[in-house]
């Protein structure tokens, strides 16, 4: 427990290296409701290929990462369907409306000291710590 | 060469995530509950993964994408009602499941069921997304 931040900092150095390889490499901002996003509503059908490549790699290194740990590694997603699709839904149009995620708006947005960016990532943590507050502690939903 | 570039790119932000515990939910919304027994986690991988990039945005100035064309221009600093209704929407999903874009894709592989259906749901969200940014748009010009 006490080296999860060591591999938060680590994690976290690999993901801006990642946004910093597709910046510097593409020209392009590491924005993964963007780019998954681009793909759905066929905005980016130009570069779906460089979309879908970036993806395969997303879904790929976890994979070969994992035999390298001794426990099986959960999401610990909620079994409730219900509450799973809401949110679903509500990320999906929520990043699509607001242009970005954690990764554009956050990752992206913050390090270029963008307005944008800090606004959007105020406004989703306040949001997401009343809903976890709301969902878990008043109604205990999740 | 932009698809290598988006692999390697791609390669580096999913083991980013998978290493960071990013796409244990827990932690996710252990960061996020206040009132429980607080994660810090998700502060250090936002911290460790803003540092690169500022680094990386620097590193722009005066040269090109190495594919060619030009980088992103600085984003008009417009405080819209989509960013802000948007932002509220996807930060009220992602307090919900503990789920967001990323790692909702990074845990694809062994997220079970619960994750491809997240998946599903969100890419049904993004495809009614487009008439609904559009009415915002129409209703913000009205106004």
């Amino acid at each position: 427990m006490e080296q999860d931040w060591i591999w938060g900092l680590v994690g976290g150095g690999l993901i801006g290296l990642g946004g910093a390889v597709y910046l510097l490499g593409n020209g392009r901002i590491m924005g993964a409701s963007g780019i998954i996003g681009g793909l759905v509503d066929a905005s980016g059908k130009d570069t779906a290929k460089e979309r879908l490549a970036f993806l395969a790699g997303v879904i790929l290194l976890p994979v070969l990462l994992m035999p390298l740990y001794d426990t099986p590694i959960s999401t610990h997603v909620t079994d409730n369907w219900l509450v799973i699709i809401a949110a679903g839904l509500l990320v999906g149009v929520g990043t699509r409306i607001a242009n970005g995620c954690t990764s554009g708006h956050g990752v992206c947005g913050i390090s270029r000291f963008s307005l944008r960016g800090i606004v959007s990532t105020v406004f989703y943590i306040l949001a997401g710590g009343i809903a976890v507050v709301l969902f878990r502690h008043i109604l205990g939903v999740i | 060469m932009r698809i290598v570039i988006a692999l390697l790119s791609g390669g580096l932000f999913g083991a980013g995530l998978f290493v960071s515990g990013m796409t244990d939910t827990r932690k996710v919304q252990g960061w996020l509950d206040v009132l429980g027994n607080w994660d810090p986690t998700l502060a250090f991988v936002m911290g460790g993964a803003i540092i690169p990039m500022v680094i990386a945005w620097q590193l722009t100035r005066g040269r090109r994408p190495l594919v060619g064309g030009s980088f992103p221009a600085p984003t008009d600093p417009l405080l819209d009602r989509k960013l802000i209704l948007g932002s509220t929407l996807f930060g009220a999903g992602w307090g919900l499941a503990g789920l967001c874009p990323g790692p909702s894709i990074a845990s694809l592989s062994y997220g079970g069921i619960g994750g491809v259906i997240f998946v599903l749901a969100m890419i049904a969200g993004m495809l009614v997304a487009p008439p609904l940014r559009a009415r915002l748009d129409s209703v913000g010009a009205a106004a």
